[in-house]
């Protein structure tokens, strides 16, 4: 590089900028191939977006830390975004009283079914102890997720990797999941990908149909609860 | 906008002091949500301007995701030595999740005497 491009990259990589623009800069690069690709849930604009941001940082010998310096201002906004769960909560809250029987149950076996069979695959396979708690809260959004991880002594950062990856898994594989086991119903195909998928499921339910989204956001909101009450006092029966 | 967001705040503020406070298992955030949905049970529902904001929000959802997954980075040796039961965990948890949370939710509905449903 040339002295000048030097001192100007030697600027840019220490300011928040960069981090924060490459970030919106991948996720609407993202957002364009998704829309391109017809809205094909394989094409997932997370997968995407970090894929790119992974490649960039590597290729450039970018810290993590440095990156996120920038992106910790989007980061930050997942506690708002969390706190804002309770409108669509509510909003829903009639249709749901209707579904209440099988939502509750679809709810508790559903939350415990993810966490536990988590961690007996992972230990099955020989993964080690951090990993497996770092897995047991990976089906709930990311903040609550990594409060959790915190709290039973798996590693949070580690954890948010694991939620997202789970988020896109269950985003891409419900609907092959679904119309094998002949499931039509739009209450169920929504709630069943919220309590797997929390959000980034939610996002994909949305674009089904409003209604099968707004059961996907009821149930990853009452997961992210179910699981942060639930998982602490669960574990001690599954180690 | 702005008196909606910090609505947000003051709910994630309080919900964080609680949970501190009475060192609470759960997250500020959760409690926030709670305590919010209990203010719009008893106010009848959000304010146009609350509704709004929400909706923004939670509208790019996934944008607030990349951050954090980004993070992998620094997780590269650890996955790279786990990678078989992390994968075997994620892949067979998820689908098994989906399908298991469904099913009960479908033997269930069944079994209730169906409401507004044909």
């Amino acid at each position: 590089m040339t002295p000048q491009i030097s001192e100007l990259w030697v600027y840019l990589s220490a300011s928040p900028l960069l981090g924060l623009t490459l970030t919106l800069l991948a996720y609407q690069g993202a957002w364009w191939l998704h829309q391109k690709s017809g809205f094909s849930p394989l094409a997932n604009p997370v997968l995407i977006a970090v894929s790119v941001l992974v490649t960039l940082l590597l290729l450039t010998g970018t810290s993590y830390q440095t990156y996120f310096d920038g992106a910790q201002f989007v980061h930050f906004l997942l506690g708002p975004a969390t706190v804002a769960l309770a409108v669509p909560l509510y909003t829903q809250f009639r249709r749901v009283r209707a579904m209440l029987i099988p939502v509750i149950g679809g709810l508790v076996i559903g939350s415990i079914t993810a966490a536990v069979s988590a961690v007996l695959v992972a230990r099955l396979f020989g993964a080690s102890l951090a990993t497996q708690l770092s897995l047991a809260p990976k089906s709930v959004t990311t903040p609550i997720a990594m409060g959790v991880a915190e709290r039973i002594g798996g590693i949070p950062s580690l954890t948010a990797v694991l939620v997202i990856t789970t988020g896109i898994l269950g985003a891409v594989g419900g609907r092959y999941v679904f119309n094998a086991l002949r499931i039509h119903d739009p209450a169920i195909r929504g709630f069943a990908t919220g309590v797997t998928a929390h959000g980034i499921g939610t996002a994909r339910a949305f674009q089904e149909s409003e209604q099968v989204g707004a059961f996907a956001a009821l149930a990853m909101g009452m997961n992210g609860l179910m699981t942060a009450l639930l998982l602490p006092l669960l574990l001690p029966w599954l180690l | 906008m702005i008196a909606a967001l910090t609505q947000l705040l003051v709910f994630q503020l309080i919900g964080e002091v609680i949970a501190r406070g009475l060192n609470l298992p759960v997250p500020g955030p959760v409690i926030g949500m709670l305590l919010l949905f209990l203010a719009l049970a008893l106010r009848g529902g959000p304010a146009p301007e609350l509704q709004s904001t929400s909706q923004g929000l939670l509208q790019h959802l996934s944008l607030l995701f990349v951050p954090a997954g980004t993070g992998i980075i620094v997780h590269m040796h650890r996955v790279a030595d786990e990678w078989v039961p992390l994968l075997a965990s994620l892949l067979i948890s998820t689908v098994v999740t989906l399908a298991v949370t469904a099913l009960i939710m479908r033997l269930l509905a069944r079994r209730t005497p169906a409401e507004g449903q044909s």
